[in-house]
């Protein structure tokens, strides 16, 4: 830190968005989520992320609307602050500072000015020990505030929000913890507490799990971790209450919600079944099964149109309230831990690791969004606990994206591990993986290591896979000899099959230009050659066994790597077979950037890890530097950019063309930053004034700007319905409307489309004035359609400011709306004029 | 250096075996199974994000052990089923007429039949043998046939009269060949008494005598291309090649074996012979070389024949096979089987039938299938569907106005996945165990039970079943316990169904009695299994001492590495944090 002052290792990506339920805006067009140090912003239409809220310097712990203003929203944080946000602008208003780490937020209409926060007081007495505190919000025009009038209200809540839930129109509180129902009256200023007895017969656990309140009636349902549902009614009296029982669930319910207007009652848990129960006609159930993960959260939006779920795997549902799936809303699934190694998939650029329960997910790191999973096991995913299923644990890509190979494995108690070898091909057609060949039981131990030859000129494509049960096995892909039927398209088959001295290998690589396999078994790496599959010669470093293996790339493609279990980090040559060089140190991960010769380890040293980058035929580290993070890092990976920086400094040249991405002990993602990239992105996200209920793609970016000139006109009072979606200019309207197979080629279109869009220069008009004459005769239908295009198309002033003295705008796009009309009438006589200017 | 395993890696190249060997070596009880089964698969992954709908239990597709299907196994399978003819004895000669409608001359005991192409009845029948008839042939124009006789006289017939036309007398013993020559006026004869002679079939007269052969003679054939050439084989291991010009033999070859057939190519440039267990291919255009050298029957070769337009060879032998090979490498493409020995054989042109005749005297008669036939027949393949469709409002064309509510497309399940997808364990597994499924396609039955064991379920589906239901199931567990491909999951589920039962254990005779099966059944495996590791390790060893150890370049440098680890060390800067 201190000497690469310029190079800072930031989140980037892949937080998680379903660690609190998220809050849904009044108008059902946004959805506010929690998400790490910074709350999103996403448009529910749209399913794109809108904005990123940050401010908080700790996890994001609750988000509520204000009650009094729908369009600002609070956010509370560990940090022990609480924030006003505005979030359709995605400004920070004002910053109240509470002191203690705060658990959740709530609020209700009827508490102007008041929000109540779970948070622990004594910190130093009890911390296991949380408050439900009301704060009042001083009214101050401080940006940052300290809020000091704090009255506790409930003591020994729990720290889950779902825990504590307003009742009817703010009149009282409930909370749950254990076996304890505590009501807040507010009127009364009074507290009621009901009590469940442990009840263990039959191994029955009645501990609450989660509370919710009937909007327009006295009744209080709950969770309960062994499925059961009760309802709660006469609750204002210490005596005569009485609750009712459903159960559905196997296992506990995770999360209740009711309606808005109380007709229904939303369920979820682990089975990943939505429950919806008629309210006072609870034996009329619906069901929505299969929808991927345990539902963690359920959230209904104000109007009652739209269920939101959070799972699991890091997803929102939007679900329609006649029970359809509409969309989805995917963050990177991060599980429990990451099995695969990280991969970056050579096509499409993005990170690739295991998702869903048997499940790959492709996830593009540019724009922060899952693109795809594919499902390796195929398999009706059982949702319970404690159930051994299939897991993809391996999986590999070849150079060009062509071929990708998973082993799934599923491990039973007392029974052989099952372990399936896939094989996919890439499908230009379908633009995903398609499954060639699956290979039941490739070993008969779990598989240690598996990789691709990488080597691009090779002929045959090849895959070396490593197992405990002390072979290591090469497969290929048969070349189309003996299958003369045309319709079998080549499969995988084993090549070579390979031992030394039955000891078990652990890693295996390929050299750059693919003629070599380093194999390691043990404290022995054996090197063979891929052609004769001979044993050509064998590098050891004795006492300790190798952990991770590495070729060098491009000019350092002599080296290999290897690092050994007692702190050692061996380079070997491969000209001279010798010991190039070795230093002492714990490496927990050895990583070669693909495209530079550069490589990186990640080292433990007490407690935390330090990266070095360096370059296998220099001594010298070209970067080094001290406690990156706290823990262990075991995955980590070298990502090409898309576009290379142009540093000049020593320290962060390594970062030029790639960037690297490693995941901490506790599953963050976290990337290296420079400076210079930090600049831009800075800039580039000045730039960029969006709409909030549409996407930001480069597409939106390219039509969005001209119609909010338009809008900026027309803008009137703020209204919370939902604005009609903006048309686009009359020409680009003109471009689409027009049936495909009466428009020239896109590569003609193009450029006059991009122009059209463009505020340019004058030389287009001339034009415009020597083909007038063409145009009488649809002169009259155009003046109708004139009419309505001046609305939409009146002159303004450009938006940069270097084409403000521009004037011909309007005119210009006009000439270019009948430039397309014609083209629309199929003037062929049109092509030569626009080929000649 | 290398463990034998992979030594012998190199020489059996494919997975099946290797992975056989590996397991062989780990000695377990479950060497059942060569646990490798690459399998191709043309399903399309699930990879869109919305909603999954269920997801099937997925069938194992098990490679199809056996011969591959090719074109050529296509080609050769597409013949209908064989019509059986009893001739009175061994049917030594087949020969096909070279005029359409290709009728075809069969050599019986004492007569020659000659069929039609699809009669069942000998059209015509020649019966003026005094003995056993040899070698009934036709002429290149059809209209004449020639008969060899054990009485050692040659009779020749006009196909259309009854009476012999000609007789030749001259040989003094068998004459097992006959045959004309290419001008068609001229007869060869071979026979047990060492000579083959030329007649002329205007004078009946004798024109030439060869004496060269030393055993009996029988086999011949002419040169349909040039009158005076003809080759005939012998016992005495000989081919020779004989020119009527000439007074003596101008070509010999030594076959190895007694010779029994031999076959001229159209070209002519090329010999094949049969004769032992081989089949031999001499070029005579190089002086007689043999080029191939075939065995792939394992007893005497009987009879040859060329067919698909000289593309194919098919050869027919003692073993009751019929081996069809391809002539470019000389790989035995296709093969048939018959009920007995073979003596001889005969392909019509373009391969319409196969005509083979047995030492049992049964003649088989294969006809090709019709074009429309075998559209048939995989038409029938296809599942017809059992139920009409409902088509009401189907074929609505939407106006324009209209609000189209799509319905959902209604997936099919099968029955076992209906009760999978509704948690019926018991039921899933009783649909599974359905007669037809458990007979037919025990691997859905085996994918079910694997589900259920995946679900962790399958205890639950075992358990509480009556008499008749546990003995299917047991009946099921001794069909295809041992089966390698199933092994690994039956197993599983026989220790369930021995756990969950084992206090009604002597309750019911019928269970009883099939768990007695189920034990002996197993007994014989372990046995056969400690037989197959015994072969193995024999195998093991032969390789072991068969390849020559190729030593691996490693110590001297590799060791240095390992020792000079500290002097290399400090002569490098070391890498160090800053």
């Amino acid at each position: 830190m201190v000497e690469h002052g310029d190079i800072r290792v930031v989140h980037r990506g892949g937080s998680k968005i379903n660690f609190r339920e998220p809050v849904i805006t009044n108008d059902s067009k946004f959805l506010l989520c929690a998400s790490g140090e910074c709350v999103k912003v996403f448009s529910t239409s749209t399913e794109e992320c809108v904005h990123d809220l940050r401010g908080h310097t700790d996890l994001v712990t609750g988000v509520i609307i204000k009650p009094s203003n729908h369009l600002q929203a609070y956010s509370c944080s560990a940090d022990g602050t609480v924030r006003l946000w505005d979030f359709t602008d995605g400004i920070l208003i004002k910053t109240y500072v509470i002191g203690h780490p705060i658990y959740s937020i709530h609020a209700s209409a009827s508490h102007e000015g008041v929000v109540f926060v779970v948070t622990s007081m004594h910190a130093d007495k009890r911390p296991d020990l949380l408050q439900l505190v009301a704060v009042h919000l001083p009214r101050s025009g401080d940006q940052m505030v300290e809020a000091r009038e704090l009255s506790a209200v409930l003591s020994d809540v729990s720290s889950n929000p779902l825990a504590i839930v307003f009742g009817r129109g703010g009149e009282y509180i409930a909370s749950t913890k254990g076996l304890k129902l505590e009501v807040y009256l507010f009127r009364k200023q009074k507290a009621y507490s009901f009590f469940l007895k442990e009840d263990n017969k039959k191994g029955r656990r009645n501990t609450f799990t989660c509370v919710a309140c009937h909007p327009k009636d006295d009744c209080i349902a709950t969770g309960h971790e062994d499925g059961k549902i009760r309802l709660w009614r006469n609750f204002n009296q210490k005596k005569e209450y009485t609750y009712s029982t459903l159960h559905w669930h196997h296992s506990a319910v995770s999360s209740l919600c009711f309606t808005p207007e109380g007709t229904n009652l939303l369920s979820g848990g682990i089975e990943s079944v939505l429950v919806q129960w008629r309210y006072n006609q609870e034996d009329q159930r619906e069901f929505l099964p299969r929808l991927g993960a345990a539902i963690t959260h359920i959230t209904v939006s104000p109007d009652g149109s739209l269920f939101f779920t959070s799972h699991s795997d890091n997803k929102i549902t939007i679900i329609q309230s006649c029970l359809k799936v509409s969309a989805a809303i995917q963050g990177l699934v991060k599980g429990e831990s990451v099995t695969t190694d990280l991969m970056m998939d050579p096509r499409s650029k993005s990170l690739v690791l295991n998702g869903k329960p048997g499940h790959l997910q492709f996830y593009s790191l540019q724009r922060d969004k899952l693109l795809y999973n594919l499902d390796v096991v195929q398999q009706e995913y059982i949702h319970e606990s404690g159930l051994q299923q299939f897991e993809v644990v391996k999986a590999a890509f070849d150079a060009s994206g062509n071929w990708l190979a998973t082993v799934e494995e599923r491990k039973q108690k007392g029974a052989e591990v099952e372990l399936n070898l896939k094989l996919w091909e890439f499908d230009e057609q379908t633009q995903s993986f398609v499954l060639n060949t699956t290979i039941s039981a490739p070993h008969e131990a779990q598989i240690t290591g598996m990789c691709f030859c990488h080597s691009t000129d090779n002929q045959t494509t090849m895959l070396v896979s490593t197992s405990k049960d002390g072979h290591f096995k090469a497969w290929q892909l048969d070349a189309q000899a003996h299958t003369e039927a045309a319709d079998e398209r080549p499969s995988w088959s084993c090549d070579f099959v390979g031992a030394y001295h039955s000891l078990v290998p652990e890693c295996c690589c390929f050299s750059a230009d693919g003629s070599l396999l380093a194999v390691s078994f043990q404290e022995v790496v054996t090197v063979w050659s891929t052609a004769s599959w001979e044993l050509l010669t064998t590098l050891s470093q004795p006492p300790k066994a190798i952990r991770n293996l590495c070729f060098g790339r491009l000019s350092c493609s002599k080296y290999l790597l290897g690092t050994t279990g007692n702190n050692l980090l061996c380079c070997w040559n491969l000209l001279t077979c010798s010991l190039e060089w070795s230093t002492s140190m714990d490496v927990s991960l050895l990583l070669a950037d693909p495209i530079s010769e550069n490589m990186a380890a990640f080292c433990r040293q007490a407690g935390s890890t330090d990266l070095f980058v360096f370059k296998p035929s220099e001594p010298r580290p070209l970067f080094s530097q001290k406690a990156v993070c706290p823990g262990k890092v075991t995955r980590a990976i070298f990502a090409p950019r898309e576009e290379m920086l142009e540093s000049c400094e020593e320290s962060s040249q390594w970062l030029n063309r790639s960037q690297l991405y490693f995941l901490t002990q506790h599953m963050d993602l976290m990337t290296f930053t420079t400076k210079v990239e930090e600049d831009r992105l800075m800039a580039s996200s000045k730039q960029l004034v969006i709409d909030d209920s549409v996407a930001m793609t480069p597409f939106y970016l390219l039509l969005g700007k001209h119609r909010q000139q338009d809008s900026g006109d027309a803008q009137s009072g703020i209204s919370t319905e939902r604005t009609p979606l903006p048309q686009g200019s009359v020409a680009i309207k003109e471009l689409l409307q027009t049936p495909a197979h009466v428009l020239p080629s896109t590569s003609f279109l193009c450029s006059m489309f991009v122009q059209s869009l463009l505020i340019s220069v004058t030389e287009p008009r001339e034009e415009n004035k020597a083909t007038e004459e063409e145009m009488e005769s649809e002169k009259e239908e155009e003046d109708s359609e004139e009419e309505m295009e001046s609305g939409t198309t009146r002159p303004e002033q450009a938006p940069l400011g270097r084409h403000a003295a521009e004037s011909a705008a309007p005119a210009l796009t006009k000439a270019q709306v009948r430039e397309l009309r014609r083209v629309k009438k199929l003037d062929r006589s049109w092509f030569a004029g626009l080929l000649d200017s | 250096m290398i463990s034998a395993t992979s030594d012998t890696a190199r020489f059996l190249p494919s997975a099946w075996m290797l992975s056989s060997i590996s397991i062989s070596s780990s000695s377990n009880f479950h060497v059942t199974a060569p646990s490798v089964f690459v399998v191709q698969t043309k399903s399309i992954s699930v990879t869109s994000t919305e909603m999954a709908s269920f997801k099937p239990t997925k069938i194992q597709v098990y490679p199809k052990l056996g011969e591959k299907v090719t074109q050529d196994t296509l080609y050769w399978k597409n013949y209908k089923a064989p019509v059986q003819i009893k001739e009175f004895g061994a049917i030594t000669n087949i020969d096909f007429s070279p005029v359409a409608p290709h009728n075809f001359a069969v050599t019986a005991f004492t007569r020659v039949h000659i069929y039609g192409p699809f009669s069942q009845e000998p059209v015509k029948t020649f019966t003026r043998f005094k003995d056993t008839a040899y070698s009934g042939r036709f002429r290149s124009d059809g209209q004449l046939l020639v008969a060899g006789c054990e009485d050692s006289v040659v009779r020749l017939f006009d196909v259309s009269g009854k009476v012999a036309l000609r007789m030749f007398k001259g040989h003094t013993k068998a004459v097992h060949v006959t045959d004309f020559t290419s001008d068609s006026y001229q007869i060869l004869t071979g026979s047990d008494d060492y000579t083959c002679r030329l007649w002329d079939i205007p004078n009946a007269t004798e024109l030439n005598t060869y004496q060269e052969h030393t055993d009996y003679i029988r086999c011949g054939v002419t040169s349909k291309l040039n009158r005076d050439l003809f080759i005939t084989g012998s016992y005495d291991h000989t081919l020779k090649m004989f020119d009527a010009r000439l007074d003596k033999s101008v070509m010999t070859m030594d076959h190895g074996h007694p010779v029994e057939n031999l076959l001229l190519y159209p070209s002519e440039g090329l010999l094949v012979s049969a004769g032992g267990r081989y089949v031999k291919v001499w070029d005579l255009l190089k002086g007689g070389q043999p080029l191939v050298s075939m065995k792939n029957h394992h007893k005497t070769v009987t009879c040859l024949s060329l067919g698909s337009n000289g593309q194919r060879l098919l050869s027919a032998s003692l073993d009751r096979h019929v081996k069809v090979y391809n002539t470019t490498n000389y790989k035995v493409v296709h093969n048939f089987d018959y009920a007995a020995s073979i003596l001889s054989l005969g392909l019509a042109p373009d391969d319409e039938s196969i005509v083979v005749g047995m030492t049992n005297g049964i003649l088989s008669v294969k006809h090709r299938k019709s074009p429309e036939e075998s559209k048939e027949t995989s038409g029938q393949q296809r599942r017809k569907p059992s139920y009409r469709v409902f088509v009401k409002g189907k074929n609505y064309v939407p106006k324009q106005d209209d609000y189209l509510v799509s319905k959902p497309v209604k997936q099919h399940l099968a029955k076992y996945d209906k009760q999978l997808k509704r948690f019926n364990v018991s039921k899933a597994l009783d649909t599974a165990l359905e007669t037809w499924l458990r007979r037919r396609k025990p691997e859905i039955t085996v994918a079910v039970i694997k589900e259920l064991d995946r679900r962790g379920t399958l205890k639950n589906a075992l358990a509480g079943r009556d008499e008749q239901s546990l003995f299917h199931l047991l009946n099921f567990l001794i069909g295809n316990l041992v089966d390698p491909r199933f092994a690994p999951v039956l197993v599983t589920t026989a220790e369930m169904i021995l756990d969950i039962y084992r206090s009604v254990i002597g309750q019911s005779p019928v269970v009883d009695r099939q768990l007695l099966r189920l034990q002996d059944l197993l007994e014989r495996e372990i046995d056969y299994q400690k037989d197959l590791l015994e072969v193995l390790g024999m195998l093991d060893t032969m390789f072991a001492s068969s390849i020559p150890r190729k030593e691996v370049p490693c110590s001297g440098i590799s060791r240095s590495n390992g020792l000079g680890q500290g002097e290399a060390s400090t002569s490098r800067p070391q890498l160090q944090a800053t």
